[in-house]
């Protein structure tokens, strides 16, 4: 439902209160979620395990890949320690973008049947990564102290690189969820990203073993994350380097402002063309 | 409360050529540049008008009735309102809180339960989760599911899931409400209990409710004013009695039905009729046959992509829109199957025991409480002319839509 006062419809005009629609529908946002979430792991015999599981596998093949075969070096702390505080800013950013990309083609039923700011559904797609990413990091907590390498008072900081996250992903996820509602090839983009982007992330490895190519390596967005990242969970032993946040931070912010941009202008249009 | 003024909506058909990947648009960018940019207008595509210079006015409390053939325009000018799509042209004025009620239960996920549904349906409609609270036993009451509500609504025959999806939307209190052709769905009794609940709530609040339905009673019982739309534009509007003659008059009968060429436009369509008509054995086209003989609806059909689970079904109805008897290609197979992409032509025979009189077709296409993909309300009339039927025997007046020849046994006195 729309505001109380009145209003007009008319060609290009659009929602010039967009915002305080978005606020005003910001219950259907946690509805959305809540609906993805709850549906998610029906009928599945080991049901939100498989949050846990597929970040444990990937952790086991990139210790063994990157840390035993390749002996890559991870300073004082232990290689799958290192691993998972990159694995949990990509398994969200991965997450919340592919489910960001693909909401508005799930959801398209109700995008041509209701009104509500469509933003709404990239959000919540990325409300939901978020679910599984909590789920993950108390494995790594688990971890930390199995392995007596528990994170020291750098971990407040956390909530800011996971707020970066999101918007990173939300960035991205906005441009390739309007695009594909354009254009149905995007759903073949989508899963490439993820798979080729976990390499093309530092992930398995530190930066610190990109030495020369560190500020070209930054303009991917999430290797600013992955740092920091692992600057709040490793102690001292992943110094901060300030030339790589900084690029990565405005990377993130052109990325999620474009990307508003091209998601509301693609949103008027939306109910014609999905 | 509504204003609309000189509204218009248009798509732009493109032909056979579809953008629905980044190489089609390619592929005909580049066809464009050979062609030179001056040719003016791509040769390809072509405009259509789904609704051009459509103005009325709706008070405070007024419930309008809009009614017209399929492909009339009604469901873009719903749209527009409901503020899905946006106008080509001419604005919209509205004052107050706009609900609109184009499907019935839209958003329902058959995983989640009946009382989880209610929750994320209600907040679809844009009920606050307070409101939702507060109305939600009224609800459950009006939809008379109590015993499942934490059944998963896949379990639920049609008639629960549709009585869930209406009670929900029946309890919605904004100022204005849209509603398209929610109460074709769902048993006559619920029906009836619908009209009544929708009629009390425009009394007493004052609400102004903009209807589009094809059950023209209905629409008398409710509306006090009506547009009659045809082909997008407005060809009659004011008291509602006349609109609905005005329609049944230019209605008249048709024996024929070719879809409009907005179907084509209409992207998220999957599937649509081509055609409609009524023929004789040998499949020439008839407008009427004898009672006590049968004709065949014969429909042509396309697929823009593979139904798993599709189901087609005819409904025939009096002039005055009462249903006499709905079938489907499921009443032999009992279950659905898949039908593929592309084009297809199918008839069913009807039956030779309808009484005389004038009689309309409706047919749809959909996937069983999922999707409906097309429906054509009123496609073909037909006349049952008095022929063989019993009653033509002995000239006796009898009443009722059906004249089946039963067996009358003489039994021994006891």
């Amino acid at each position: 439902m729309t505001t109380n006062e009145a209003f007009t419809i008319e060609a290009g005009r659009a929602e010039r209160n967009y915002w305080i629609d978005l606020w005003r529908f910001r219950e259907l946002l946690g509805f959305l979620a809540w609906r993805d979430i709850k549906v998610r792991y029906k009928q599945t015999v080991l049901g939100a395990c498989w949050a846990l599981i597929q970040p444990l596998v990937t952790l086991v093949v990139f210790t063994l890949v990157f840390g035993k075969m390749a002996r890559m070096p991870s300073g004082n702390s232990p290689y799958p320690l290192l691993v998972l505080a990159g694995l949990l800013p990509w398994q969200l950013f991965s997450n919340s973008l592919s489910g960001a990309s693909g909401s508005l083609f799930t959801n398209s039923h109700l995008i041509s049947k209701v009104y509500f700011p469509r933003l709404l559904v990239p959000l919540s797609a990325v409300a939901v990564a978020l679910v599984d990413f909590v789920i993950v990091l108390t494995l790594y907590f688990g971890m930390s102290v199995a392995y007596g390498y528990t994170p020291d008072w750098r971990v407040i900081v956390i909530p800011i690189y996971i707020f970066a996250t999101l918007l990173a992903s939300l960035g991205a996820g906005l441009w390739l969820a309007a695009l594909t509602a354009r254009y149905r090839d995007f759903r073949f983009v989508v899963p490439f990203i993820v798979q080729v982007g976990v390499f093309l992330s530092p992930v398995g490895f530190s930066t610190m073993n990109v030495p020369n190519w560190r500020i070209a390596y930054s303009i991917n967005p999430v290797v600013g994350i992955i740092d920091g990242f692992r600057w709040c969970l490793l102690r001292a032993d992943a110094p901060f380097y300030w030339p790589s946040q900084l690029i990565g931070m405005l990377m993130t912010i052109t990325l999620l402002y474009s990307g508003i941009r091209y998601f509301r202008s693609t949103e008027r249009r939306l109910a014609d063309i999905i | 409360m509504i204003t609309v003024e000189g509204l218009g909506k248009r798509y732009v058909l493109a032909h056979e050529i579809r953008h629905d990947t980044v190489r089609d648009s390619l592929a005909q960018g580049a066809r464009k540049l050979l062609r030179g940019w001056n040719r003016g207008g791509d040769p390809t595509s072509e405009e259509f008008w789904a609704i051009r210079d459509v103005s009325f006015t709706l008070n405070r409390g007024e419930v309008m009735g809009i009614i017209g053939r399929n492909g009339a325009g009604k469901s873009t000018l719903l749209k527009i309102l409901s503020r899905i799509t946006e106008p080509t042209v001419g604005r919209v004025h509205l004052r107050g809180r706009v609900a609109s009620l184009l499907e019935v239960g839209t958003g329902f996920h058959p995983e989640l339960t009946g009382r989880e549904n209610v929750f994320l349906n209600g907040a679809i409609l844009g009920m606050s989760r307070q409101e939702i609270r507060s109305k939600f036993d009224e609800i459950v009451e009006f939809a008379e599911v109590e015993r499942f509500l934490d059944t998963p609504v896949k379990h639920y025959s049609s008639g629960m899931y549709v009585r869930l999806a209406f009670a929900v939307a029946a309890h919605l209190e904004p100022e204005i409400l849209i509603v398209d052709e929610v109460l074709s769905v769902g048993d006559h009794a619920f029906q009836k209990k619908c009209i009544g609940k929708m009629e009390s709530v425009s009394r007493t609040n004052g609400r102004t409710v903009l209807f589009v339905s094809h059950n023209l009673s209905a629409i008398r019982e409710l509306c006090q004013t009506g547009v009659l739309l045809s082909g997008g534009t407005v060809v009659c509007q004011g008291p509602i009695g006349d609109v609905v003659s005005h329609y049944t008059g230019q209605m008249g009968r048709r024996s024929h039905y070719r879809c409009p060429p907005s179907f084509k436009g209409e992207l998220e369509r999957a599937a649509w009729f081509e055609s409609v008509s009524l023929t004789d054995s040998a499949g020439a086209s008839v407008e009427s046959y004898p009672a006590g003989s049968a004709a065949w609806l014969e429909a042509g059909l396309f697929l823009r992509r593979d139904l798993v689970n599709a189901q087609i079904a005819a409904r025939i109805s009096t002039q005055d829109g009462v249903a006499v008897m709905t079938t489907a290609n499921t009443d032999v197979t009992r279950r659905t199957s898949p039908i593929l992409q592309g084009r297809h032509r199918m008839r069913a025979l009807l039956p030779a025991w309808l009484a005389p009189g004038f009689y309309s077709v409706t047919i749809a296409i959909h996937e069983p409480r999922r999707h409906d993909h097309c429906t054509v309300n009123d496609a073909i009339q037909f006349e049952i002319t008095p022929g063989q039927s019993p009653a033509t025997a002995l000239h006796d007046d009898r009443r009722g839509f059906v004249e089946p020849i039963i067996a009358w046994e003489p039994l021994p006195p006891n």
